[in-house]
């Protein structure tokens, strides 16, 4: 089926996933933590539009709650208290180097063909007409797992951790016309914690190892003990 | 029904009592308060569900049957046991690490704030507040791991926010999965995540969908009961926390996840013709089991070691609901009790010994018994316990999992008692020296609160000699809940 004869909504659809997928190698390629905490915000952005796509086209007025609540608190709430964060940890102009950029990047297109393969079963079920995302929701998912993994800097992690909460809200949209309210609003709220917590923990990591380099956390292990008996605990 | 509500209710009320006034020496004894209301209110529960069978809330929110309601009960015992001995090892930590009031209040307001989200895990009937609630959880503790913000505790509590937040969103994904399935098959969208709706219509559910979902939930909530290789996070949250924080983890956490993962099998086992999940759970749960033993040889830490010892028990629970049937059932839900009881005992036990020696080397920890008999002889009665020697009542749960095994995969029989012989090994070879050997100069006994440790070690030898008739005609229930036959 060529894309010509799908309906209208249907292209927009796959604009959308494909825009969202592509916001995730943006993030998978950015160094500097500022535009990467902007293209988190994009993708954010574009997830609502998505989302209120799928609300307008299904005629699921809930969905408009879940594209308002995604938009405030991924495209303007996190965003922002990270943007804070970061100006306040005086970090905002670093960036850091990945090692292998090629590879990060040829890693994440062999992911989204992967995530194609194991949705399969699933996709052939689907009698929703977006069902072509829910291979793109499960690429989104592994792609911030893989920045989180290609990463050191504390700030970049956290991005790759919501951006895996990003990728799982897409699923639930386009698989299902998003969760039922009190599990949507649930899961909003542990997101939030989490972010204010992250914060936390940012300034924690600071005072204790005066560095966001989480390469530095590396004390506690079974083996190789003779680094920690050389430093006396308490 | 009131006591249900309540259940819930108490510790919410705690949160924001104890984050207002949670500085205060008599806090501890509000925390006391407030979980012993939480017991109270569980076995008010527990008494109403023996006498009228299973509770649904009005609009399906909450749903108590047979296997919650036990650890509904189990998990306010242990939460109020902990609190009792949290009350004066807090005290203790206030003035040897100069901990400042806004901690101590996040300390008491999180406690509550961890019961909760266990009470909440438990007790409600969605199984997107199921995954909501163990977030929560995580949420709720971390703080707590880090409360020290020493770069290991900090760097522990990192570990421990990461792994286990991006584990449990796999098992967000599966939850979406399982939804999926669901709403092509029940009419009510609203209705498609109630477990009770579920578990009536799981034999309609897709099984190819149900199949990948089982595979996310697996990983997801297998995260938060330590399975192997997802464990990294557990020796570090639990070495680097306050005790009390260790014990009401390993006794409580655990339990829960796992209590998640039996509840997703259930369902899955409904839909599928094959053992296709309780096959993925003996596999892990086996390698979990193996894995641990070995590292605790190599343990230097005396909570790191008791860790892997958790580790390696809830893998043996994970086998033994795994290998499904009766027995086997039987067997994981009564070592779920027994080890809740002894391991947080014997975290209780070690959190005064390490405050005796003042560190948690084990190296460095020696001669407890001639220090502080009563610490000594804890430790070394708990380690026996946990070890499974008879007459505890670990021994009597590892027997019936090895009697249920040496029935269904009797070549399983061989490395699984290998297995318990090397994690007995480990355990020994670092007990010793430390209950027995030459106490340091100038080492002097703590004002130490036993009575906890006591308690529950009576119990698990209770449990060891003879399980009372209402208990287990209880787990026989839950047996027939998730295993679909009585025990013989």
């Amino acid at each position: 089926m060529g894309l010509a004869q799908l309906d209208l909504f249907d292209q927009a659809m796959l604009l959308f996933a494909a825009l969202v997928l592509f916001t995730s190698f943006v993030m998978l390629a950015q160094v500097r933590i500022v535009p990467l905490i902007h293209a988190f915000a994009w993708q954010g952005a574009l997830l609502a539009v998505a989302t209120a796509l799928v609300a307008f086209v299904s005629k699921h007025p809930h969905l408009y709650l879940s594209a308002g609540l995604g938009f405030g608190l991924k495209a303007l709430l996190i965003p922002w208290i990270l943007h804070r964060l970061a100006v306040r940890l005086r970090i905002h102009h670093e960036s850091e180097s990945i090692k292998h950029p090629v590879l990060v990047l040829l890693g994440g297109a062999g992911l989204v063909v992967f995530s194609y393969y194991v949705t399969l079963p699933i996709v052939q079920l689907s009698e929703l007409t977006t069902r072509n995302t829910i291979a793109v929701s499960q690429a989104v998912v592994l792609l911030g797992m893989l920045l989180m993994i290609s990463r050191n800097k504390a700030v970049a992690q956290v991005i790759g951790f919501m951006s895996i909460e990003n990728g799982l809200f897409f699923a639930a949209v386009v698989a299902t016309y998003g969760m039922p309210m009190v599990v949507e609003l649930g899961i909003a709220f542990d997101v939030l914690v989490a972010v204010v917590l992250f914060g936390v923990f940012f300034f924690q990591m600071r005072e204790s190892i005066d560095s966001l380099d989480v390469n530095r956390l590396n004390r506690l292990r079974e083996v190789d003990e003779a680094l920690s008996e050389a430093e006396p605990r308490q | 029904m009131i006591a249900l509500w309540l259940v819930l209710l108490v510790p919410l009320t705690g949160v924001v009592v104890l984050a207002l006034i949670g500085q205060q020496r008599y806090a501890g004894w509000l925390n006391i308060g407030f979980t012993g209301a939480a017991l109270a209110a569980a076995l008010a529960l527990a008494y109403g569900v023996l006498e009228h069978g299973p509770l649904l809330s009005s609009g399906k929110m909450l749903h108590i049957d047979a296997f919650n309601v036990y650890l509904v009960v189990l998990t306010a015992f242990v939460g109020f046991t902990t609190a009792i001995f949290s009350r004066p090892y807090m005290l203790h930590e206030v003035e040897r690490r100069q901990l400042s009031a806004r901690r101590m209040r996040l300390y008491h307001a999180m406690y509550q704030g961890f019961m909760f989200t266990m009470y909440a895990a438990l007790t409600t009937n969605n199984i997107g507040i199921l995954w909501v609630a163990m977030e929560g959880a995580t949420l709720a503790t971390v703080l707590l791991v880090s409360l020290y913000r020493t770069p290991e505790a900090v760097e522990a509590a990192w570990k421990y926010f990461i792994l286990c937040g991006v584990g449990i969103a796999q098992a967000l994904f599966g939850t979406i999965l399982v939804y999926f399935a669901a709403a092509r098959v029940i009419s009510s969208t609203d209705e498609a995540l109630l477990w009770d709706v579920l578990y009536d219509s799981a034999a309609r559910l897709e099984p190819t969908v149900l199949t990948i979902a089982f595979v996310f939930l697996l990983v997801g909530y297998g995260t938060k009961v330590g399975l192997v290789p997802l464990h990294n996070w557990l020796p570090d949250a639990h070495s680097e926390g306050p005790t009390p924080m260790s014990a009401i983890l390993s006794g409580l956490l655990l339990n829960v996840a796992l209590y998640a993962l039996v509840r997703m099998k259930m369902l899955v086992d409904g839909s599928l013709d094959s053992d296709l999940a309780g096959h993925l759970m003996m596999a892990f749960g086996f390698l979990s089991f193996t894995v641990a033993g070995l590292f605790l040889h190599r343990s230097r830490d005396i909570k790191r070691m008791f860790s892997y010892s958790s580790i390696e028990h809830m893998g043996l629970m994970t086998f033994a609901f795994g290998m499904g049937g009766a027995l086997a059932t039987f067997a994981a839900l009564l070592h779920m009790t027994v080890h809740s009881l002894t391991k947080s005992a014997i975290f209780v036990t070690v959190g005064h010994a390490a405050q005796i020696a003042g560190t948690q080397s084990i190296e460095r920890i020696r001669g407890l018994i001639r220090t502080q008999p009563v610490v000594g002889w804890g430790l070394l009665i708990g380690t026996i316990a946990i070890a499974g020697f008879p007459p505890f009542g670990v021994f009597t749960s590892e027997f019936l999992v090895l009697t249920a095994t040496m029935k269904a995969w009797p070549w399983l029989t061989v490395p699984l008692l290998v297995g318990l012989v090397i994690a007995f090994a480990g355990l020994f070879r670092h007990l010793q020296p430390m209950v027995y050997g030459e106490p340091p100069a100038g080492q002097v006994a703590v004002r130490a609160n036993m009575l906890p440790v006591m308690v529950h070690l009576l119990l698990v030898l209770w449990l060891g000699l003879a399980i009372p008739v209402f208990l287990s005609s209880w787990f026989s229930e839950a047996t027939i809940l998730i295993a679909g036959s009585a025990p013989q």
